[in-house]
């Protein structure tokens, strides 16, 4: 399941530092909220179109990144339909297709481990008492536990699955939360008995 | 290793966090039930952010929620259905997303603070506070704000996940209780 949402590629947007491309994308998504209007969102669809021709990220990318708001968005248009009119109605989910589209091609040209390095360079310009080390820390943790919690799971559900209990779900979550919680402990005491810190 | 100041999480403290950050994640792959007469599916990972306060605690849950929506923030697709990347808090629902972290936070705090006494129900009204009242207290002005429709419209619609949202609490209480019993992690805040 650990496959990111990358798309392969290398266009000048796949080359572009990650940090860039974060703070470009929380400015335009910014500013099509303070000038609310067809014209600024013209523009940044505009700009979106750009980049997506740019990138080379295929329409079915396209369509897989809006499919999972899909039955939102039209719900959303038919409250505004009946609250407002079918323009008001539109223009509220073109900004929200606009805004998810934006993401997507940030996300599609940027592999996760560049975010994790731009991140952690990110962090040697924060102040001393952020705990660098802890975060960079967290982060690979978490992303190496993930494929253990999903064959600890495993192993519950099928012990659970001989006693008929695998609908249960109180009887997946307790020996599977304390499983984690003790192999955590374990971690940790490795990480002390290698002197991390 | 480290010439940083002394920082108030030890090691074993990251260890936990990025634990309850995987385990939001892994709760990401249960199959959503969808309830026969509401239609709305449920999915497992609010269940997860109860948990995340009530077995690890207040600082270390809201934590492990923020690790986690970095994760997501990022691009992998660890949200249930396989969604992820920042486009998910630019959507409609991205306020029940940053709502995560604070319904972690109070369940943990209320955790911590009633620890001596927590009973099966405590610990169920302590989920209900913070992962349906508060998240929703967040969640809800979001939608209204972003797809610009009343307060009251954003709140009706929300209101077919409240079976689910309970079911999740009393899953969630449960669960507390018995890590509570058998491998408690919570420091109590009372009573020394």
């Amino acid at each position: 399941m650990l496959t990111d949402l990358y798309v392969f590629g290398d266009s000048a947007l796949h080359r572009m530092h990650p940090g860039v491309k974060i703070l470009v994308l929380i400015s335009v998504c910014t500013l099509l909220f303070i000038f609310e209007g067809w014209t600024s969102l013209g523009l940044g669809a505009a700009l979106v179109a750009l980049c997506f021709a740019l990138s080379g990220v295929r329409a079915r990318h396209l369509v897989a990144a809006l499919r999972p708001a899909f039955w939102i968005l039209i719900a959303i248009f038919l409250v505004q339909v009946y609250l407002t009119n079918i323009h008001f109605a539109s223009f509220i989910v073109a900004r929200f297709a606009v805004l998810i589209l934006a993401a997507t091609v940030v996300t599609a040209t940027t592999r996760t481990s560049e975010m994790v390095d731009g991140i952690l360079a990110g962090l040697r310009f924060a102040p001393s008492w952020v705990p660098k080390n802890q975060i960079a820390l967290g982060v690979s943790l978490c992303l190496r536990f993930i494929p253990l919690l999903l064959s600890v799971f495993n192993d519950v559900r099928q012990a659970q699955s001989a006693r008929g209990l695998d609908r249960n779900l109180t009887a997946l979550l307790v020996p599977f939360v304390l499983r984690t919680l003790k192999s955590a402990d374990e971690v940790s005491e490795a990480i002390y008995a290698r002197s991390f810190d | 290793m480290s010439d940083e100041p002394r920082t108030f999480l030890e090691t074993r403290d990251v260890v936990f966090i990025a634990l309850f950050a995987a385990i939001l994640a892994a709760l990401a792959t249960f199959p959503p039930i969808t309830l026969p007469l509401i239609g709305v599916p449920i999915t497992a990972q609010t269940l997860g952010v109860m948990l995340a306060g009530g077995v690890i605690g207040a600082v270390r849950g809201g934590l492990s929620i923020v690790l986690f929506l970095l994760l997501v923030a990022i691009g992998l697709p660890l949200l249930a259905g396989g969604r992820g990347g920042f486009g998910v808090f630019l959507g409609p629902t991205g306020g029940f997303l940053i709502g995560w972290i604070v319904a972690a936070f109070a369940i943990g705090y209320m955790t911590e603070r009633l620890w001596h006494r927590l009973s099966f129900l405590i610990a169920f009204g302590i989920c209900i506070i913070g992962g349906v009242v508060l998240l929703y207290a967040i969640g809800v002005p979001w939608i209204a704000f972003t797809a610009k429709i009343p307060l009251s419209t954003a709140l009706t619609g929300s209101l077919s996940f409240l079976p689910g949202d309970i079911i999740k609490a009393l899953i969630a209480a449960a669960v507390i209780m018995t890590v509570k019993r058998s491998y408690p992690i919570i420091q109590p805040k009372t009573a020394r």
